[in-house]
């Protein structure tokens, strides 16, 4: 503990801060266990590369980036972009419940409506 | 006797609703095969749509907020299903759908060969940035959903009862009219296209899908694939 430096032991507490709130989130059953094991992957992987730095190095090198630093921006321009992309399906999913809901208003209240109904029926 | 089902969807609309279903149900009056049924969808007007329309005698389903071209559709959709309807035709409600071109739409449905019909405006009569609109819908759906269609952006359309149940529509908005393509392919339906006659005012050119929002109309049909 003693060799690392003061950015390391910041964002070190950052991420048992990160785990702590996953786990709980987890018990209160707000995520779903796929959820759960992809926070807890990247905060440890993350986590890992903050108290190890050289690991991003090897892995920097092994996919043919440079330096680990860039290895780490590029992973997580790719996270983001990705989690962006679900919030968005996400939120396309709750317009869609936001309709159902509408829709099923629309037509329970058909008698409250000021409308009358109509319907012609034509003999041949 | 087969139901027919017609919904409006309809946004502030009250400078025209009222001439729109006296001659809608003027035209109706001359089908003799068919029990019919007008709706319209009220997707929160604030004007007095609801009013207006309810005047004419015409059932009003009242959305508690805006929803949309496509939330206005799913609602009527549902509402088929519900009532057990055995055609459902959509049309615009700003006056630029000719009534005469129900029996066209119909005919192919009632001769049941085709699952759902499109009516097709002819895009040589379109003003400029219609036609712009139009082919790039067409060509959108194409590249998105594999299926062609002279006219995908037109709101004249009829569906059988095979059709109404399989149909699910997800998305919100101008995008609903792209998403019917996904879902006659997704459902293996046939579709026709059968042209139609449009009457561009300038009031209905003024409610028409905006020139400018087709780039989110894009990023929704994109989601819609994902989901």
């Amino acid at each position: 503990m003693s060799n690392l430096l003061p950015i390391q032991i910041l964002f070190a507490f950052f991420l048992i801060f990160a785990v702590s709130r996953v786990i709980l989130r987890a018990k209160e059953g707000n995520i779903r266990p796929s959820s759960f094991l992809f926070w807890i992957g990247i905060w440890v992987l993350a986590g890992f590369s903050i108290l190890q730095p050289e690991f991003t190095t090897y892995l920097a090198k092994f996919i043919g980036i440079g330096r680990g630093t860039d290895a780490v921006i590029y992973a997580s321009i790719a996270v983001l972009f990705y989690l962006i992309f679900r919030t968005n399906v996400m939120m396309e999913d709750l317009r869609h419940e936001i309709n159902k809901l509408a829709a099923l208003s629309a037509i329970k209240g058909i008698g409250k409506s000021a409308s009358s109904s109509q319907s012609k029926t034509k003999k041949k | 006797m087969k139901k027919l089902l017609i919904i409006l969807p309809a946004y502030n609309e009250e400078k025209v609703i009222g001439k729109v279903l006296f001659e809608l149900k003027s035209y109706l009056k001359k089908i003799k095969d068919l029990n019919f049924e007008i709706v319209v969808i009220d997707d929160a007007s604030t004007d007095c749509t609801k009013k207006k329309a309810a005047s004419q005698k015409i059932k009003v389903l009242s959305h508690p907020i805006n929803r949309g071209l496509g939330g206005a559709l799913f609602t009527g959709f549902e509402y088929a299903k519900l009532t057990g309807a055995d055609f459902l035709l959509t049309m615009d409600s700003d006056g630029q759908h000719d009534p005469k071109d129900i029996g066209k739409i119909l005919k192919l449905l009632l001769e049941n060969k085709t699952d759902a019909v499109i009516g097709v405006r002819n895009i040589q009569k379109m003003p400029f940035d219609r036609k712009i609109i139009t082919l790039a819908g067409s060509l959108l759906t194409f590249l998105l959903f594999g299926v062609w269609c002279d006219d995908t952006q037109s709101g004249f359309r009829a569906f059988n009862k095979e059709a109404i149940k399989k149909i699910q529509l997800k998305t919100q908005r101008m995008e609903v009219s792209s998403e019917f393509f996904n879902e006659i392919k997704r459902n293996k339906l046939k579709f026709a296209q059968v042209p139609i006659r449009v009457i561009y005012t300038n009031y209905s050119r003024a409610k028409g899908q905006s020139n400018l929002n087709s780039g989110k109309v894009l990023v929704r049909l994109f989601l819609r694939l994902s989901r």
